[in-house]
């Protein structure tokens, strides 16, 4: 089985890994960062988006060995010690997460988002979450953490 | 009781949002378990065959694969039972076919479970399962109600003629047929209730363990009622004592209904992993999940209105078909009988009021609760048929309303339930006005000069929530209690530790309750820790479902917590050397009444645990249980108002803006109710212009990925404006009602009111649901002819 190696959250990681192994599968059970999440099989949900050398990515529809050598940011990696991201302190305060299971996409794409455009309007958020699906809080507080978590950032992850 | 800080009222941050905001939280799929193998289930491809055989030989002699088991190796284990009996008009028992976990003989839907592969790995699993030979002899199927009805149809079950499960009724028949002898005018409908996909975004998942030594099994699963599970699967299936069965249902990525079920895949799992000895885990992909999560809704109504010359409801008949899918799943045969047509006084004084439904096996997933579960189905058909009433009397449809409302409380209906408290015309002016419902015919002239159609549409609704008191769904053929359990355990130091019988997905328990808590003990917010889930660590509790958390489960631990105090007070008493009577508790401290002699909690509480000079008589320890059943269902009641905008050349609709008015009961926490509201907003959207299961006819399902199956997006949806007016539920303590399924059974009625109320001018009079594009481009282009 091949090895590949990639920096996770600041840290260096290799595995012997099959050609068809994910890199959701790497990170969650190689790696056990179970924070990144499975909704679906077709790409659709972002339950998965981690960062790739900086952009959002759907882990469940990259391979393992396409992450080789890269920079790989998951949910587990964006805080600072016990400092929320603004990104993260943005959700909490607006209420943006219910059950859980989509919220560690649905900040990871917003990041990328908020990277891009540190003032989205509504209407941008809503067609940049057009990847992650979300049942629980009809995307209204979600938009609002989006907005208020990419000032609170002014620009810069 | 205060706003203020932590306590009840105040819109405190949530606990439990730091683990999931840093990828902390633990889900089912994140548990794994020393030497667990891997279970994949075979499902069934086809609807409907006989078994003729099972070749495993070439799977079993595959790469990692441990065993393989299929219906034969669990015969004898017992079937996946249903939790409520249904009685038919001419008094009969319902037709109760056996469910065997793994399929017998015949399998009866697409996804139907007829074999588990264990495996090292999850892929040598899946690979083996390919090898298994299943000797399908196709068998015709019926995939609707329409199909399962047909003269000459299949059987689902020999036993089920017809394929009629039963056949019910609630009211007065002779009453309402008399109401309509009297009647000016008779209003009628027909409506299609689409069936729908519930999609937690987790996807199910399990884990089972067996320890030989001491014989205990441990079953780690997606549930929103680790108990009810035990019970089932215990007692049921499996036929194991409660003490050597613990479920734990840990973070669980949402419910809405579909994770209520005792599923033949935590049968099979757990009976699997007792027969090696190991962990056995398996996870549902979203494909199987679409085929095996039970999904929702799905009936045909015709229903019927008499009113007077003025406009005054005088009777209503429904006759409704309801799909039950391929078995009984454990709530499926009380979600459309008295979960829905014990609902249709609604919020009006309607004096005669008959419902008749009769549910259908078909070879389609079982159907059971979703987010609503009969209450949508129910709204949805008297808000599309008061709607209609106004339209052909030519009334004013919002007056039409308000002309009938119920205003003298408490309310008993035709139609078995007694409304506490409410008042509609309070949440009916609050939505006009927040909705700006006056100033909407200056709105759509703006559509129009830009050639688009647009529509104001508005439901007024009740809810029963907390489906209540045992003994009278006893009656009714509930084979399980309602109450609620809540146990509060003050730790010798005065931090708290509170247990309940619901399980939190979504909901912000481990919030909402520790307010409670905190509140009433003037204990800091931050002391005290909720803990659900585990059969293991909490009393027996029925779990969350039917907005029930708050209102029975909250009630349990408010009783607790009063005991808590009375036992405080003894002990306070003995220490002040006062008498009991003239204790008094507030804000964490207990003080004999005009002294300023008092105790803290703290201090109660050490004293509790270290007993040296302590009470006569009296126990040690600071912890108390309570067990809640309720009096009476509570009432969530409101209006929603839904203004959309049809693109006259595409169909395509869109929701510019959605208002609700709500009366859920005393908020607790303002931010999660706000939150509750939306999210059952969206479903609600979802069913009336997204959502729709589609089978074709040979029984495989059409939409079975997201990609076939329109979940709503954020781009799909408006923010909402959300108001409140409050009255108090009368029968429990802290005056709740329940808010999660709000949204999803308000929402739709307004909102293809309001699709109507757009198209009305191009002609077009109906529009069922899902209001797609597609649908609303044919209706127009045959309006026009």
């Amino acid at each position: 089985m091949p090895t590949v190696t990639m920096t996770v959250n600041g840290m260096e990681r290799s595995g012997n890994v099959e050609g068809r192994t994910l890199l959701v599968e790497f990170l969650r059970e190689h790696l056990g960062l179970t924070g990144t999440h499975v909704g679906c099989d077709t790409s659709q949900c972002g339950a998965c988006v981690v960062h790739v050398n900086g952009t959002s990515v759907k882990s469940c529809t990259s391979l393992a060995a396409q992450a080789d050598g890269a920079e790989v940011t998951t949910i587990e990696g964006l805080a600072n010690g016990s400092d929320l991201h603004p990104m993260q302190e943005a959700f909490r305060e607006h209420h943006g997460l219910q059950c859980g299971f989509c919220t560690p996409g649905m900040v990871m794409s917003a990041v990328d988002l908020a990277n891009q455009n540190s003032d989205p309007s509504e209407h941008e958020v809503r067609e940049w979450l057009e990847g992650n699906l979300c049942r629980c809080t009809g995307y209204h507080n979600i938009v609002k953490a989006v907005q208020a978590g990419a000032k609170a950032m002014g620009g810069g992850s | 009781m205060s706003a203020n800080g932590s306590g009840i009222g105040a819109s405190v941050k949530r606990k439990e949002d730091t683990r999931f905001l840093t990828g902390r939280g633990r889900y089912t799929d994140d548990i794994n378990l020393p030497g667990q193998l891997y279970g994949y289930i075979l499902r069934s491809p086809v609807a409907h065959a006989d078994i003729g055989g099972i070749d495993t030989s070439a799977a079993a002699a595959a790469p990692g694969v441990h065993a393989i088991f299929t219906g034969s190796d669990m015969e004898g284990v017992g079937g996946i039972p249903t939790g409520w009996l249904i009685h038919s008009k001419d008094g009969e028992p319902m037709v109760e076919p056996g469910h065997p976990a793994l399929a017998l003989g015949k399998v009866r839907y697409v996804g139907d479970c007829v074999a588990i592969v264990v495996a090292e790995t999850r892929e040598q699993a899946k690979e083996a399962a390919n090898l298994i030979d299943v000797d399908y002899q196709e068998l015709p199927a019926v995939a609707s109600i329409e199909a399962a009805e047909a003269e000459g149809a299949a059987q689902v079950f020999d036993e089920a003629p017809g394929n009629v499960c039963y056949d019910w009724e609630v009211g007065d028949r002779a009453a309402t047929d008399a109401a309509f002898d009297e009647a000016t005018h008779v209003v009628s409908i027909d409506v299609v209730n689409n069936r729908l996909i519930p999609n937690a975004i987790e996807p199910r998942a399990a884990i089972a363990n067996y320890d030989p030594a001491t014989g205990d099994y441990t079953l780690y699963t997606t549930s929103q009622n680790p108990h009810l599970i035990r019970l089932l699967l215990g007692a049921f299936v499996l036929g194991l004592p409660e003490h050597k069965l613990r479920i734990v249902a840990p973070d669980v990525g949402g419910g809405f209904g579909s994770k209520i079920p005792h599923y033949a895949e935590e049968a099979i799992l757990t009976w699997t992993a007792g027969q090696l000895g190991r962990p056995v885990k398996w996870t549902c992909e979203r494909i199987d999940a679409f085929k095996s999560d039970t999904h929702g809704r799905d009936h045909i109504s015709t229903a019927r209105l008499a009113l007077d010359a003025d406009g005054k409801f005088l009777g209503l008949h429904v006759s409704t078909k309801a799909n039950l899918g391929a078995y009984l799943s454990t709530f499926a045969t009380c979600v459309p009988t008295y979960l829905y047509g014990i609902l249709f006084a609604g919020p009006y004084t309607t004096p005669a009021v008959y419902c008749e439904v009769k549910s259908f096996f078909t070879n389609t997933v079982p159907v059971d609760a979703l987010r609503g579960a009969g209450r949508p189905e129910a709204t949805y058909l008297l808000e599309r048929l008061v709607e209609k009433a106004a339209v052909e009397l030519g009334m004013d449809r919002v007056e039409i309303r308000r002309k009938n409302f119920i205003r003298e409380f408490p309310y008993q209906t035709p139609v078995a339930l007694q409304y506490d408290q409410g008042d509609y015309d309070a949440t009916l002016d609050l939505a006009l006005k927040a909705s700006d419902w006056a100033g909407f015919e200056a709105r759509r002239a703006e559509s129009a000069a830009r050639g688009k159609c647009r529509g104001i549409g508005i439901s007024t609704f009740i809810e029963a929530c907390g489906i209540a008191p045992s003994a009278v769904v006893g009656s009714l053929g509930a084979r399980a209690g309602l109450y609620e359990s809540g146990s509060v355990r003050v730790h010798p130091t005065g931090s708290v530790s509170v247990f309940t019988g619901t399980h939190s997905h979504g909901q912000g328990h481990e919030t909402t309750f520790a307010q409670i808590v905190s509140d009433m003990l003037g204990v800091d917010f931050e002391a005290v820790d909720v803990v659900h889930g585990d059969s293991a660590k909490i009393p027996f509790g029925m779990g969350t479902y039917g907005s029930r958390s708050l209102a029975v489960g909250g009630t349990a631990i408010y009783l607790a917590v009063e005991k808590v105090i009375e036992k405080g007070k003894k002990i306070a008493a003995h220490l002040l050397e006062a008498s009991v009577e003239d204790i008094e508790f507030e804000n964490g401290s207990f003080t004999v009444a005009g002294t300023d002699r008092s105790k803290s909690l703290g201090e109660v509480a050490l004293t509790a645990y270290v007993p040296h000079n302590y009470p006569e008589g009296l126990e040690p320890g600071l912890e108390e249980t309570a067990f809640y059943d309720p009096l009476n269902f509570t009432f969530p009641a409101g209006t929603h108002v839904a203004e959309v905008e049809v693109d006259p050349e595409t169909g395509e609709v869109e929701v510019v803006a959605v208002t609700g008015a709500d009366d859920v009961g005393r908020i607790i926490n303002p931010m999660i109710v706000d939150g509750q509201l939306h999210g059952g907003l969206a479903h609600g959207i979802g069913q009336a212009l997204l959502e729709e299961c589609l089978y074709q006819d040979d029984g495989q399902l059409q939409t079975g990925s997201y990609l076939d199956y329109t979940m709503p997006r954020a781009a799909d949806l408006p923010s909402f404006n959300i108001n409140h007016n409050t009255t108090l539920c009368t029968h429990n303590p802290l005056g709740v009602k329940g808010v999660g399924e709000v949204g999803s059974i308000g929402v739709p009625p307004a909102v293809i009111n309001a699709v109507i109320d757009a198209l009305r001018p191009l002609g077009v009079n109906d529009m069922a649901m899902p209001a797609t594009s597609q649908k609303v481009w044919q209706a127009i282009q045959q309006a026009q002819g």
